[in-house]
C-alpha cells in the first residue's frame, strides 16, 4: 500500500521550470529519501506535495488527489510539513509552537498526552517550554519543528533538511529520532543535501537532478552506486 | 495643585482609554497584514453613528449594553467584510496599490456619510451620569463607564491574543504568514476574525466617545483617526499592550498639554512627541524590529 503517489508532478516558478515531470511513491510505513544537490528542486516537490505551491501532475495522498487543497486541508488528512530552515515561530514560546501544531486536534486529552510524548522523546524542549522560540539554538529548534508537525498526529511527514546547519552530533540526534518516529508508524519522505546519512536512514531513495529523478531504488543500492559515490559522497 | 493634577489624570485616562481602543485596531491589522488600515478611522466614526441609529430610530430603549454589543457586532462586520472585498484582492499587489485602496476606503466611508447626514447630530443622553466627589476629586459615573469598559475590552483582547489557540495564531501570523497554513490554519479567516476584532473595539470606541463628547458627525473619525494611529505607532505598530500603551501616552499628553498650556498646542505636541519618540525607538516603545527572514 502506498501512502503518497507522485505522477508526473511539475512546478514551474514564471518561466522556469524547477520540477520537470517527476514520478515516485512512497510505500506506507517506510523512509524515503529524495536527495539532491543545492537548487535541484527538493523544496518545490515538498511545497507542491504539501499545496502550497501550484503544480502540475498528480499528487495522491492515502488515495486521495491532493492538487487544488488548499494547504490547510492537506494537514488535517494526517500529512505534515517541516519546512526548509524549520518554519518556527520566533515569537511564540516553545508551548505555543507545539500546541499550534495541533491545531486541527479535536481531542484535547489527546492533545495532552502528545505533549508528554513530545517531552519525552526532546526532553531539551521541556526544559525550554516557556522560552521564545526564538531563542532556541538551531538544533533545538529542529526538535521543536519535529515535534510541532508530531503533534497534528500525522501518518506522513514530509521533512526538508532537517541536517541542515547542524553540527554532525546534533545531526545524529535528530536522525536516531526520526528512525524512532519512523519505527513508531509514521511514513517519513525526506529531503536532504546531505546523501550520505539520508541513503543510510532511508528504506529507498530518488536523485534529483535539475528537476529530474536520474535514479532510484533502495537506499543500499543507491548509496553503493558509482556515480552517486562520486557526485553526492566525494567518493 | 495635588488634586488639579489628579483630576487632569481622569480625564487623561478616559481620553487615553479611547484612544488605546481605537489603536488596537490598527495594531492588530497591522500584526497580520503588514499594512495600515487607513479605514479604520472612519470605522470608529460608523460606530457613532451606529449608536446614534439605535438609539434614535428604534421603537424600543435598547439598554446601553445591547447597544454596544450589537455596535461592535455590526462595525466589526464591516471591518470584516472591507477586508474581504477591498484589501484581500490586492494582498500580493504592490504596496501603494493597498496604501491607496485603504485610504480610499475611508474617503468613501466618510463621503457616503457626508452626503447622507450633512451636518453633526446630536446624540441623547444615554447613560445618566452623576457626580461623585471623593478626597477633592470629583469622578463622574459616565467617566468610570467609559474607563472601565476599555478597559474590560483591552484585558479581554490581551487575554485572547495571549493564552488561545486563536491567539497564538494571529501571533503566528505576524511572525511568519507562509508557514502558518503547515498547521492546518486558515490565515485567510484568522485575518477576517482580526479584522472583525478591530473594527468591533474601533466601534465600541465610537459609542464611548459619543457618550462622552456627545456629537456625532461624518468628519469625526478623521483626526481621532490620525491620533489613534500615532499611538499605536508610539507604543509600537504591530504590538497589542504597545497600542495601549500609546494611547494611554497620547491621551495623557494631549490632556495636560491643555491644562498648563494654551489649547492650541495640543497637536503641536502630540505630533512633536511621535517624532521624538520615533528617533529614538523607530519601532515603538514595545515594538519589535520585522522578523528578518529570508
Ligand atoms: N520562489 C522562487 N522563485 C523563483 N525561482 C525559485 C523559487 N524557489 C525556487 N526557485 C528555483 O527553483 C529551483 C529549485 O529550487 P528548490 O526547490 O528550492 O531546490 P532545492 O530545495 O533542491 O535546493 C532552483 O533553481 C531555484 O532557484
Ligand atoms: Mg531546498
Amino acid at each position: 500500500m502506498n501512502a503518497l503517489e507522485i505522477d508526473a508532478l511539475t512546478v514551474s516558478y514564471g518561466d522556469i521550470r524547477a520540477v520537470k515531470g517527476i514520478s515516485f511513491d512512497v510505500r506506507d510505513g517506510e523512509i524515503f529519501t529524495l536527495i539532491g544537490a543545492n537548487g535541484a528542486g527538493k523544496s518545490s516537490t515538498l511545497r507542491a506535495i504539501s499545496q502550497l505551491l501550484r503544480h502540475g501532475g498528480g499528487v495522491r495522498f492515502r488515495g486521495r488527489e491532493l492538487r487544488g487543497l488548499a494547504p490547510e486541508k492537506v494537514v488535517a488528512l494526517g500529512l505534515a510539513h517541516v519546512p526548509e530552515g524549520r518554519g518556527i515561530f520566533g515569537n511564540l514560546t516553545v508551548m505555543e509552537n507545539l500546541r499550534l501544531g495541533a491545531w486541527i486536534r479535536t481531542d484535547p486529552v489527546g492533545v495532552a498526552d502528545d505533549f508528554e510524548k513530545v517531552f519525552v522523546i526532546f526532553p531539551r524542549l521541556r526544559e525550554r517550554r516557556d522560552q521564545a522560540a526564538g531563542t532556541l539554538s538551531g538544533g533545538e529548534q529542529q526538535m521543536l519543528a519535529l515535534g510541532r508537525a508530531l503533534m497534528s498526529r500525522a501518518s506522513l511527514l514530509l521533512l526538508d533538511e532537517p541536517s541542515m546547519g547542524l553540527a554532525p552530533k546534533l545531526v545524529g540526534e535528530i536522525y536516531d529520532v526520526l528512525r524512532k518516529i519512523n519505527e513508531s508508524g509514521v511514513t517519513i519522505l525526506l529531503v536532504e543535501q546531505n546523501a550520505n546519512i539520508a541513503l543510510r536512514l532511508a528504506h529507498r531513495a530518488a536523485v534529483l537532478e535539475t528537476g529530474s529523478i536520474t535514479l532510484a531504488g533502495n537506499s543500499a543500492d543507491v548509496l553503493a552506486n558509482p556515480r552517486v559515490r562520486e557526485a553526492y559522497l566525494g567518493a | 495643585m495635588a488634586s488639579y493634577l489628579a483630576q487632569q489624570t481622569i480625564n487623561a485616562l478616559q481620553l487615553g482609554s479611547i484612544y488605546a481602543l481605537i489603536a488596537l485596531g490598527y495594531s492588530m491589522v497591522y500584526g497580520v497584514l503588514v499594512m495600515i488600515n487607513f479605514a479604520h478611522g472612519d470605522l470608529f466614526m460608523l460606530g457613532a453613528f451606529a449608536c446614534l441609529l439605535l438609539a434614535t430610530l428604534l421603537p424600543v430603549h435598547l439598554p446601553l449594553v445591547v447597544i454596544l454589543l450589537v455596535v461592535m457586532i455590526v462595525i466589526g462586520a464591516v471591518g470584516a467584510l472591507i477586508e474581504r472585498i477591498a484589501y484581500r484582492p490586492l494582498r500580493n499587489a504592490p504596496r501603494v496599490s493597498a496604501i491607496i485602496t485603504a485610504l480610499g476606503c475611508g474617503l468613501v466611508i466618510e463621503n457616503t456619510t457626508l452626503s447622507i447626514s450633512p451636518y453633526p447630530h446630536f446624540m441623547p443622553e444615554l447613560f445618566h451620569s452623576t457626580t461623585i466627589a471623593w478626597a477633592g476629586l470629583t469622578i463622574t459615573t459616565l467617566q468610570i463607564l467609559i474607563i472601565g469598559v476599555s478597559l474590560a475590552l483591552m484585558i479581554g483582547l490581551d487575554l485572547l491574543v495571549t493564552r488561545t489557540p486563536f491567539g497564538m495564531a494571529m501571533r503566528a501570523i505576524s511572525f511568519d504568514s507562509r508557514t502558518v497554513p503547515l498547521m492546518g490554519i486558515p490565515v485567510n479567516t484568522l485575518i477576517s476574525r482580526t479584522f472583525f476584532l478591530g473594527a468591533g473595539l474601533g466601534g465600541a470606541a465610537g459609542v464611548l466617545y459619543s457618550l462622552a463628547y456627545p456629537q456625532v458627525s461624518a468628519g469625526m473619525g478623521v483626526l481621532i483617526g490620525w491620533k489613534a494611529f500615532i499611538a499605536a505607532v508610539i507604543g509600537g505598530i504591530g504590538s497589542i499592550r504597545g497600542a495601549v500603551l500609546g494611547g494611554f501616552i497620547l491621551g495623557a499628553v494631549e490632556v495636560m498639554a491643555v491644562a498648563f498650556l494654551p489649547s492650541t498646542y495640543r497637536d503641536l505636541i502630540s505630533y512633536s512627541l511621535l517624532l521624538v519618540i520615533l528617533i529614538f525607538k523607530p519601532y515603538g516603545l514595545l515594538g519589535q524590529p520585522p522578523n528578518q527572514k529570508v
